[in-house]
Order: structure tokens, then sequence, then C-alpha cells
């Protein structure tokens, strides 16, 4: 009997847990050494949903992705992970950072660097077994990539990095995925595949929030927008908040040009 | 006889220089990946002054007080490339610059105008060390190497720098799947909540540990060029990280095992009378090394 009531209890504090925004920020100010970057911000991101962080150049993006993420130490505000502290809910999160921020020359293969993304199962000394290979395969396997698997890093294409960079945070097995730019410089097929894979995880129940720098694919890419310019402008589902109205809000006078430089971006 | 000979006179001075060579290049690896390459040579200025004024106070020469000395240094060099970079406004790397030349040429200063004429501690040995005088006079020959009544006439410096190496292997071997990913993605390693910054500051650390054990037996010019030219070697040799290290660690042994040799008959064998400085010989050999490396290894090229 004790052990049904046990059980009840852990499974309504695990409902509770599910039933909070895998993410909510509230309060989050950052800043580089007196240069504000973000200011005040509260987000709360739909479960299972894909959401946008839109917003001009410095408006503080990567450094909300990175302030979630306990990577950055804000000055003020908190971070809650289904509704827990940040601290005890890392294994919950998957990062993709951009890709730019790594040296690809570094001496590592495509599958090393994927395994990097079962560090929490490995330990620091723990034996890759053949179980783990094949998990770090199989997670190649859903970016297209496992032809690569025993390549050098360095001899990737800039979309082929990004497609290992995925496969590493796909073998996270987490229930949120943070993109810092996933589809930067990346070739056509292989923003099609990322987002074919994206797709897969919402519709598996997942949470993805990427950080996007081309406009005109926001509709079609993503379900909520976060429109980003150091404070949120505003932040809710895509036909609501994707309005030209907003847009000049957030870019003010740069709206223009921020829709040029996505299109050569992207081409 | 040979046998003799070779463990009373070469064997030590011969594996204290593949201990050092070994335990500055193993960090040396991820230095260099990490872009902190000079961080050894850095380290080895830094800590000059801080050994001295430690054998000034204690008379000894010793690794724990010179360890203590060296950390010292470390934390004053650390204090004054802040104050210079703020109060100066100029940037990190200016600052550095200005703090190790500065804190070596005051090391230097320091041994001058003090008395070590009774002790291995002068500019010289600061410098090259005293690898050649590292004999065991109580070996009879290889037999003695199980005498424990001979072993304990064995030069101090090398069990103390095996020693050293065993922390710094440990280290690595420890850490190693951390220090990897760190050195390839800081923010994702951030991210899963590693504290690069300990791990990062935990590696200057070790590194500071190989160099002060080494300062000793070698002198500095050695430990600069172990931290760097053994790794670099070995990047061009491989395009994998487990490699790489193996790579660096089978270099600095041949560097220590062909510059003593080359240092103690190389002369003899071009007519010349005397021999050359070990310590030079070895750093000069992995200079060779590297430049070997440079022209034949197979990924010296980028995306090879």
């Amino acid at each position: 009997m004790s052990v049904a009531l046990v059980s009840d209890a852990a499974g309504a504090a695990d409902r509770a847990a599910r039933t909070a925004s895998p993410l909510s920020v509230r309060g989050l100010t950052v800043s580089y050494g007196e240069t504000p970057a973000l200011f005040s911000v509260d987000v709360t991101v739909r479960a299972g949903a894909m959401t946008a962080i839109v917003g001009p150049n410095g408006a503080g993006k990567s450094t909300m992705l990175k302030a979630a993420l306990g990577v950055i130490k804000p000055l003020a505000g908190s971070v809650a992970v289904f509704g827990q502290p940040l601290a005890k809910m890392r294994d919950a999160i998957a990062y993709v950072p951009q890709r730019a921020s790594v040296d690809w020359n570094f001496p590592t293969r495509v599958i090393d660097v994927v395994l990097m993304g079962l560090y929490r199962d490995l330990g620091l000394l723990g034996r890759v077994r053949a179980k783990h290979r094949a998990r770090a395969m199989a997670c190649l396997d859903r970016v297209g990539m496992t032809d690569f698997a025993t390549r050098q890093i360095g001899q990737l294409s800039g979309g082929q990095q990004q497609r290992v960079f995925l496969a590493r945070a796909l073998a996270q097995e987490a229930d949120i995925y943070l993109l810092d730019e996933p589809f930067a410089g990346v070739d056509a097929a292989t923003e099609k595949a990322i987002i074919a894979v994206l797709k897969d995880l919402r519709d598996a129940g997942r949470t993805v929030l990427a950080v996007h720098h081309d406009l005109t694919t926001v509709p079609a890419y993503f379900d909520d927008v976060i429109l980003l310019n150091r404070e949120v402008v505003a932040a809710g589902p895509v036909d609501e908040v994707f309005t030209e109205a907003l847009l000049q809000t957030t870019y003010g006078g740069r709206l223009e040009t921020a829709r040029i430089q996505a299109e050569t971006v992207a081409g | 006889m040979m046998g003799a000979e070779f463990v009373a006179l070469s064997l030590p001075p011969i594996l204290i220089g593949i201990c050092v060579a070994v335990a500055c290049a193993l960090p040396g690896n991820f230095l260099l990946l990490r872009g902190q390459a000079l961080i050894g040579d850095a380290i080895s200025h830094v800590v000059l002054p801080g050994i001295v004024v430690a054998f000034l106070v204690t008379g000894l020469v010793a690794t724990g007080p010179m360890l203590l000395g060296a950390a010292g240094a470390a934390v004053v060099a650390v204090i004054a490339i802040e104050a210079i970079r703020r109060l100066g406004r100029i940037e990190a790397g200016a600052a550095m610059g200005v703090v190790f030349t500065a804190m070596f040429a005051g090391g230097v200063l320091l041994l001058e105008q003090s008395d070590t004429s009774n002790v291995h501690l002068d500019v010289e040995h600061a410098l090259f060390g005293n690898l050649e005088s590292l004999i065991w006079l109580d070996a009879t020959g290889w037999a003695s190497l199980l005498d424990p009544v001979a072993l304990a006439g064995m030069p101090v410096e090398l069990p103390r720098m095996a020693l050293a190496l065993g922390v710094v292997a440990v280290f690595v071997w420890l850490f190693w799947r951390p220090l990897a990913m760190m050195s390839f993605d800081e923010g994702f390693a951030q991210g899963l909540g590693l504290r690069t910054g300990a791990l990062g500051l935990a590696l200057v650390i070790i590194s500071a540990v190989a160099a002060v054990a080494a300062f000793d037996a070698v002198g500095s010019i050695i430990v600069i060029a172990m931290f760097i030219c053994p790794p670099a070697a070995a990047r061009m040799m491989t395009n994998r990280l487990g490699a790489q290290v193996a790579w660096s660690v089978g270099f600095a042994a041949l560097s220590a095992v062909s510059g003593y040799v080359l240092a103690g008959y190389g002369p003899l064998w071009i007519g010349a009378s005397a021999s050359v400085s070990a310590a030079g010989m070895i750093a000069t050999m992995s200079g060779l090394i590297l430049a070997v490396a440079a022209v034949l290894g197979p990924h010296r090229t980028r995306n090879s």
C-alpha cells in the first residue's frame, strides 16, 4: 500500500514538472562589462513547439541561449527547466553552439565529436562500448552523415559540420534543444535535413529553441517566435507576433538591411 | 666496465631528461590545442624570481619551498598583469609580455646579487640546469637498480621528477574526456555543466608543477621547448588526439635520449674536445624533430 502511495506521489510530482514550461526565464539581465546585453527578459517556452529567437545583430540572441544554459552568469534573473532549477535539470538540455565558435582543425573524428554527446553516460573513465558507438552512429544516420564517421572534422563542409553538431545534440537524448544559428552558412540540402530532424523532435514532444537570422523562413520553420532586442519586444505564436509592425519595432530602421543580409547568407 | 659506467653516469640524466620531457609534453598538448602554447613559456619565466626568493628564505634547493615560491610568483604575475591591463588600458597579451620578461629579468638580477655560490643556483643553471652532473656514484652496474643501498644514493632529482611525471600523467588520464571536450568546444562543455574555468586553471597548475620540478634539474630552456615542440610536431603526424599525445610522448623521449647522447659524444665525433650542454642539445633536438615533422609530417596542412 505504502509503496503505491509513494509512487503515486512521485508520479504527481513528475506530472507537475512536465506540465511546467520546459524552459522559463524570469527577469534575466546580462551585461558584458559595462555593456548591457539583455535587460529583464521574461520568456516562457511552449512545450513541444519550435521557437525562434529573432532580432538584429547585438540583440543578445546568443547571450540569451547561453544564459539559459548557465554558460554565462546573469547579473539578475532565474532560469527554470520544467519548473526546477537549471542545476538539477542539465540532463534535459542539449546545446548546439555556433559552428564558427570552435576550431574545426582540432585532431578528432566525426564519431568522436558525436560521442561527446554521451558524456553523461560515459563519465570520466567509462569505456566507449559497442552500444555507445551504435547510438552515435544512429544519430549520424538521422543527419545523413554515417559515411563520414571516421573522417577528420576539418575535412567537412560547413553544412556537414553543422550536421555533426546536431548529431552530437541528438546523442544527448534531451527534452530541450537549444541551437545557436543552426542554418548559418549551410547549404540548402543541409538546411532541409536539419529542419526535418528538428520537426521530428518536435513531433516526438521535444522542445526546440533556435536563434535564427533568416526572417523569410520563420513562418515555414517555426511555431512560436521571440522578438528580441536586448528586451523582449514580443513573444508568442508566429501568426500573432511575426507582424510587420512588431518587426519594425524590433529592428528599428534596420529591418530592410536584415532582410537583404539574410537573403545573401541563405543564398 | 661499460655497463657500470653507463648506469652510474648516463642512465640517471637520461631518465631524468625523459621524465622532464614527457611531463612537460603531456599538458603541452592541451595547452597547444587551446591556443595557450605560450603558457609554458610564461610559467618558466615567471617562476624564476619565486624560486630564487624561496631559496633565499629557506636556504634550500628543495621542491616544496620552490613550488610555494613559484606559486607566489604566479599570483604576483596575475595581479601585475591585471593591474597593467586596467591602468594602462592595453590588451592582455601586451601586459603579459611586459610582466613575464620583467619578472624573469628580476629573477636573474636577484640571482646575481645573492650568494648562491655554494649551491647549483645561478643564471646559467636557471637556463640550462645541470643534467650532466646528476650522476649515481653508488651504482656499480645494472644490478644496482635492484640494490636498496645503492638506490638510496641515486640523485634525488630522479624520484622527484618521476613523481611529477606521475602526477601529470594521472591528471591527464583522469580528466582526458573533459580536457578534450573543453579544448575542442568550451561552450558545449559548459553546457554539460563542466567547470571549464576550474579545469583550465588545473591544467595551468599541473603545467606549473611539471615546470618547477623540472627547473631544478634541467633549467628553463628545455621546459619551454618541451611544452611546445613535441606536441606541435605530433599534431602534424596524426589527426587524432590520442595518437597526437602518444606521438608527443615518443618525440619528447626521443629528444631527451638523442639530445643527451649528442651533447656528450657529438662534439667528440666531429673532432672537438669538450661536450655541450645536454639541456640545450635536448631542446635543439626537439626543435629539429619539429622541423622534420613540419616538412614531412602527413597532416601538416589544414584539412588533410
